[in-house]
């Protein structure tokens, strides 16, 4: 068992550098598309609500790794796409596949957000407007910086599930921790591969759990200050 | 209309997938019952007086919250059989074991959903106010009849909505038995996709179908709640619908 680790420890190891950068960047890029996204969900304008809502519906109601393959087998079918300076992206499973999740988070992030914005007390943005404050510094001041707040709990679970989702770019030929332990796996057909890679995903979860602790202490420490 | 790859009989491949459809809708629904038996007993054993059941359903919510359901999936397709094999070995049968895909399937989905869901039961049991379990001993009940008709009814409203969010998850995580050639929709769809070389058509109609059974299922999900409230005053249609649609 330990021989296992010794020899392909490195792989693994390589596999879950790439796991651990695919899933800031989307979480980043994600977290950076959800904020126009739930605004856009919540907007009076029907013309700027609905594609928001169907945005989010399609991605929350298929399943991710239909939408990579998608992505990374679907669009490579047209020639038109292959010539395309996107190919700059589709055409690297890495890429692609950092594209994918990232696509997929922004709709689950701007669903959570939508609801911390809801959940903004009304009088808190009575109190900003009355003394003078446009609707975009109420927003950029009030909301947005509550809402996150209020939301952010939700977003650690979303960031834990980004993490076990993005175990699915193995499936388009990306050699993250998944990608590398299917290998290795497929070498020896010794499954004590997979309690490694378990071990290590579960260490990656304690990780995000703990930072995110931390990051809610640091954000409500006012809190505490004035208590 | 519909492009020729996608009709039903030995053309197309429309059939292939509306059956994998179906295999998909039949694991999720075996899911769902291990699902819910293992969240309800993981659920009493958080909620139990003793440590020690206490701290292995908490340890069984932890592992399943932290580990990737593709490697779950593996892991009881493989190191389960291994474990089986090994097993069935030491009471003498030396005859190998091969793991039914679906039991392994559902088996795996079941034991995701069942972590997610004992978290909704345990939560569904707590909010269930104390003055209607002190009326109902007041009145005479036994502690079984306590469990039986005021607690149990009254928790699986409160569970329900987060059970159907759990539905719509294992819905979706169907697709990933596909990894161990589970002739469900995904499996059947890559299949198509590689033996006609046009893979977006495909995975677009297999996109179709998943939101098919997403929307149904929100309908279905929706019914039920109301149908779950009808005792309860101003209640009726729960309040996250109105939201939705206000």
């Amino acid at each position: 068992m330990l021989d296992l680790w010794l020899r392909y420890g490195d792989r693994l190891i390589d596999g879950a550098v790439i796991t651990v950068k695919l899933v800031a960047l989307a979480c980043l890029i994600g977290l950076v598309l959800a904020i126009p996204l739930a605004l856009a969900r919540r907007s009076d304008r029907r013309w700027i609500a609905v594609p928001a809502y169907l945005y989010i519906y399609f991605f929350r109601g298929t399943p991710l790794i239909v939408q990579l393959a998608l992505l990374y087998y679907g669009l490579a079918q047209f020639e038109a796409v292959r010539e395309s300076p996107l190919w700059i992206v589709l055409g690297d499973a890495e890429t692609c596949g950092l594209l994918g999740l990232t696509l997929n988070t922004t709709a689950y992030v701007a669903e959570i957000l939508r609801g911390g914005i809801a959940a903004v007390p009304k009088g808190e943005v009575e109190a900003a407007e009355a003394c003078g404050m446009s609707r975009a510094t109420v927003y950029r001041r009030i909301v947005l910086p509550r809402a996150i707040r209020i939301a952010w709990p939700a977003y650690g679970n979303e960031v834990i599930l980004l993490m076990k989702g993005s175990a699915l770019v193995s499936t388009i030929t990306v050699y993250d921790l998944m990608g590398e332990t299917r290998s290795v796996f497929s070498r020896g057909y010794d499954d004590t591969v997979y309690l490694y890679a378990a071990a290590l995903y579960l260490a990656l979860a304690l990780a995000v759990t703990g930072a995110f602790r931390l990051g809610e202490r640091q954000m409500n420490r006012y809190l505490r200050a004035a208590g | 209309m519909i492009p020729e790859i996608l009709q039903f009989g030995d053309t197309g491949f429309g059939d292939e997938l509306v059956v994998g459809a179906l295999v998909t809708l039949e694991i999720a629904l075996y899911s769902l019952a291990i699902g819910l038996a293992l969240g309800l007993a993981a659920a009493s054993a958080k909620l139990s007086r003793a440590p020690a059941l206490r701290a292995a359903a908490e340890a069984y919510s932890l592992l399943v919250r932290g580990i990737p359901e593709l490697l779950i999936i593996l892991l009881v397709y493989y190191s389960g059989g291994a474990a089986i094999e090994a097993l069935l070995k030491i009471f003498g049968y030396d005859g190998g074991f091969d793991f039914n895909k679906r039991l392994a399937g559902s088996l795996a989905l079941g034991l995701i959903f069942g972590a997610f869901a004992s978290e909704v039961f345990r939560g569904a049991f707590m909010a269930v106010p104390k003055g209607q379990i002190e009326a109902a001993l007041a009145v005479g009940m036994t502690r079984r009849q306590v469990f039986l008709r005021v607690r149990f009814p009254q928790m699986l409203r409160f569970a329900l909505p987060g059970l159907g969010n759990l539905w719509m998850v294992l819905l979706k995580d169907t697709s990933l038995v596909s990894v161990i050639a589970l002739d469900e929709l995904m499996r059947e769809t890559s299949v198509a996709a590689e033996a006609t070389q046009r893979p977006f058509v495909f995975y677009l109609a297999a996109t179709v179908l998943y939101l098919l059974l997403t929307i149904v299922s929100d309908v279905f999900r929706a019914r039920l709640e109301r149908h779950a409230n009808r005792g309860v005053a101003g209640e009726a249609v729960p309040r996250r619908i109105l939201r939705r649609s206000a």
